[in-house]
Order: structure tokens, then sequence, then C-alpha cells
């Protein structure tokens, strides 16, 4: 039985040993958090938000030149997760790498044992550092999920040639509950699902009500028993980056309510405000039945974490026992 | 649109011999090409993938998205339905969902798109559709019994390159 007393069925198959398919699997609300790779060639960034975050998380996805802006490599920083004790979620889009490199990557995430992958169509160029790049889009995410069970379930690539051996992942997907045809949000992770997603992050949620329309039309395609959600959720440092969020990030959706609620506070407590709304955010994300936990996206700002987490009601994963239901 | 599609169902026997004589004769082949790429350009702003999706996304284009997605729309599509890279222009897949529910065609959205043969740029989509190239190319209606049904595995695409006109 899980936080919110919806009894998740156990999924009969275990993949590459995954601690968080593990957590979800008890029902436990799970904690995920995202952790930003540095513009540099230095793990120091990663082992110290690593460390920090150890605690509080029961595994961290790493990015994948996010927003289309150059950082260091995924795989590498899952690497620095798993030495710091942290089990990575290794993120992979489609935009820089055509069908080889994808599958390519993806046997090199088995082989060293990150066991949770998040495949996702990436940002376009436009948005990033690097606006003169080609993009590449060979697949789209959905083939890309498709592209990974085939070759965990078939052995094979997508060529037909053997895999040996298979590559073993816990699938994930990400859904914005936010962006139109909001109507069809929902059958559209249906459709990641019937791929093989079996994990679904969102995302950034500001807006709980349009959140919880949409949990209620994923409940009833039953799309909760056969994928695990988890919540996005992140703070609000600066009426700037608010200003950025909305006016420059693709597919957010920061409602007027929000943007009243903190510019409504003195400039040095917007911070504050904005860890405060997140905290909130999850308490109230949370008790919506489905939901299976939350990621915490709190890009530059890792360090309110624990801090968020706490405030919410969000126990320390340090302090509980899987073998215990909590 | 759909009705139009009928009219060139692969079913019917007249095209696959006509699919044929196209490919016998390289002029011949490129005049037809030429008329297909024209009068698709200018009614679906066509790019001549070489492997038409259209009759499952109502007859919007997929590979008009900048992002060329064959699989519905992407999160960035802004909240007035702009595209999150040309937001002048409408979401290709939001058109397609709002034209297929109003023509009771949603059930198409649910198919799974596969990778697309990028050989085929250019070449006529329509030959490539009656020489039968496209029976893979989204789930069947088999597989469209409900999102519960977990589709086949990706089956490797088979060995003929499609032809070379």
């Amino acid at each position: 039985v899980s936080d919110n007393g919806r009894v998740i069925a156990p999924s009969p198959v275990k993949y590459a040993d995954s601690h968080l398919q593990a957590v979800l699997q008890r029902g436990r609300f799970a904690v995920t958090a995202e952790i930003g790779p540095p513009r540099g060639a230095n793990v120091a960034p990663v082992r110290r938000k690593a460390k920090m975050l150890r605690d509080w998380i029961d595994a961290a996805n790493v990015t994948d030149n996010q927003s289309a802006v150059v950082r260091m490599a995924s795989w590498a920083g899952c690497l620095v997760l798993k030495q710091e004790g942290v089990e990575p979620v290794m993120q992979l889009q489609c935009r820089d790498r055509n069908r080889i490199a994808l599958q390519s990557d993806l046997l090199g995430a088995a082989a060293l044992e990150i066991p949770n992958i998040l495949l996702l169509t990436g940002d376009h160029p436009r948005f990033g550092d690097h606006v003169d790049a080609k993009p590449v889009f060979d697949l789209d995410s959905i083939q890309l999920i498709w592209t990974a069970r085939t070759m965990r379930e078939q052995r094979k690539l997508l060529s037909g040639r053997e895999l040996k051996p298979a590559p073993d992942f816990f699938i994930g997907a990400v859904e914005n509950p936010f962006a139109p045809p909001l109507k069809w949000r929902a059958e559209r992770l249906g459709k990641k699902i019937a791929a093989g997603a079996r994990f679904c992050q969102t995302q950034f949620i500001y807006d709980v009500k349009i959140f919880a329309e949409w949990m209620q039309r994923v409940r009833d395609l039953g799309l909760d028993q056969r994928c695990y959600i988890l919540a996005g959720v992140g703070p609000i440092k600066s009426i700037r980056a608010l200003e950025h969020m909305r006016n420059e990030v693709p597919g957010m959706y920061v409602p007027d309510e929000v943007m009243r609620r903190l510019r409504g506070v003195p400039a040095d407590q917007v911070a504050a405000e904005g860890l405060k709304l997140c905290s909130e955010i999850i308490a109230e994300v949370k008790t919506i039945p489905g939901v299976a936990g939350v990621h915490v996206m709190a890009f530059s700002w890792e360090d309110a974490i624990p801090e968020i987490l706490e405030r919410a009601g969000v126990a320390r994963r340090s302090a509980l026992s899987l073998a215990g239901s909590s | 649109m759909y009705r139009l599609h009928h009219v060139l169902d692969r079913h019917i026997p007249l095209w696959p011999p006509v699919a044929k004589a196209l490919l016998s004769s390289k002029p011949i082949y490129k005049l037809f090409t030429s008329i297909e790429r024209k009068s698709k350009q200018e009614l679906f702003g066509c790019r001549m993938c070489g492997q038409c999706a259209l009759p499952v996304t109502a007859y919007s284009c997929p590979m008009t998205c900048p992002k060329q997605l064959r699989n519905g729309p992407c999160g960035g599509v802004n909240p007035d339905g702009g595209c999150e890279v040309y937001p002048d222009q409408r979401c290709v897949w939001l058109m397609a969902y709002e034209r297929a529910d109003e023509e009771g065609k949603v059930a198409d959205m649910r198919r799974l798109q596969r990778p697309i043969d990028q050989r085929k740029w250019g070449q006529s989509s329509w030959v490539n559709y009656w020489m039968g190239e496209d029976e893979t190319l989204w789930t069947s209606d088999a597989d469209l019994q409900g999102l519960e049904h977990e589709p086949l595995l990706l089956e490797p695409r088979q060995a003929k390159s499609g032809h070379s006109a």
C-alpha cells in the first residue's frame, strides 16, 4: 500500500536490479532528483551534489545536454553518481544522435550497470547554445523507447542483429500534462507505455488542478497500474528565473496565480517563497491517487532539495528501510 | 481526404501493376514523382519522405514538424497551440488530433509509427505504398484493441532497400 493508500500491483518483472523500481514496487513514495552536469571537464560538482542528496533520494537523473546546451555527458555523470552511492537515471535524447549512436549508448549504459534510463525527444537546438547545430531526430522518443524494449526483450538491434548479451534496464519516459492537446496528453503517455515505458516523470507542476485532471484521465485509462508516475516539481528562485521559465523554456506552464504570489513578496524573500511553494505542491500531489513519487528539478539550486522535501513531509531515505512499508 | 485515399487504396487491383509500370521507366517515374511532389506540397506541405503517414495522421503531415515527430506532439507546444520552434505556426500534431477527433479517427493517433527509412527521401510514396512497402510503417488495426495491448516488438525492416529510381 502506498503512502496515499492505493494498492499498487507489483510488476512481475524486475529490471536491471533497479533500486528505483524496487522502491516503486513496494509502493513507497519514491523521490528522484535532477542533477545537471557541469559545463567543464570536472566531476567535482557532480560528486558534491551526489553527496548532498544521497540520503534524500532513491535515484538521480543526469540530464543529457538539457535545453540543447552543451554539458558533460550524462553517462559520465551517471558513473560518478554510482561511485558516490547514488543510483543513476541516465537521460538520453534523440536530438544529438541517430539510431546507431542511440543503440550504442544504450548498450554502454547497460554494460556499465546504469539500471534506469529516461528516453526523450529533446529540445530543439534553437533553444540552446549552439543554434547553428544540425538537429538529428532520426528517431522520436516513442521510437527510442520501443527500440530499448526491443533490445531488451527481443535481444536484437533495429537491424535485426542479435545482442549477446541483451541489455537490461528500467525504461522511463516524460510527459507534459500542461501542453496542448490537454485532452490527449494521457493517451500520449499510453502510447509511450505501449512502446515500453515503465515509469514516467512529468514536466514541472505549478498548476495542481490541471495535473489532477490529467491524473484522473491516467487512472481512467488504467495507466497508473502499468507505469509508475513521478510528479515533476521544482522551486523558483527569483523573479528573473520565473520570467525566464515562463517566456523562454518550451513547454513550461506557470499560472498567473503563482506569478502574483512570488511578485507579492519582497525581492529578498522570493527564494524562500519559491521553496515553500514547491514543498506545498509536493504535499498536494502526494495525496493524488496514482502518484507514485516525486521528481525534483532544482536547476543550479540542488542545495535546496533537502529542505524542500523535509518541509513537504517526505522522509529522509536513510530513515526508511525497503523491507518495511512506510 | 479520407475518400481520396479510398481511390488510391493499394488493394484496388489496378494500382500494383501501375506502380510496377512506373518503376520500369525512369523518365515516367520521374514525371509521376514530380506530379506527386507538386500536388502534395501544395495540399500538405509534403517533404517527400517517401513513406507517407497522412492516412493515419488525419492528413496533417508529421514531416512538417521541426522535429519530424511521427508519434504525436512534443512537450513544448505553446499554450496557444503554437509550435515551440516556430510559434507562429500551429503544431501539426495538434491539428492532427483535432481533425482526427472531428472525423472519428482518434484511434489512429494510438498507432505506433516505426522509425522511417531514411533512404526513401525523394521517392514517390504512392509507388512505395502500392508496392506494399508501407505495410509495417505503423501498428495495425489488430494492435489498436486498446492501450492495454502491447504491440509487437520492432521487427527488422525487410532487407530490400526500396527501389532506386
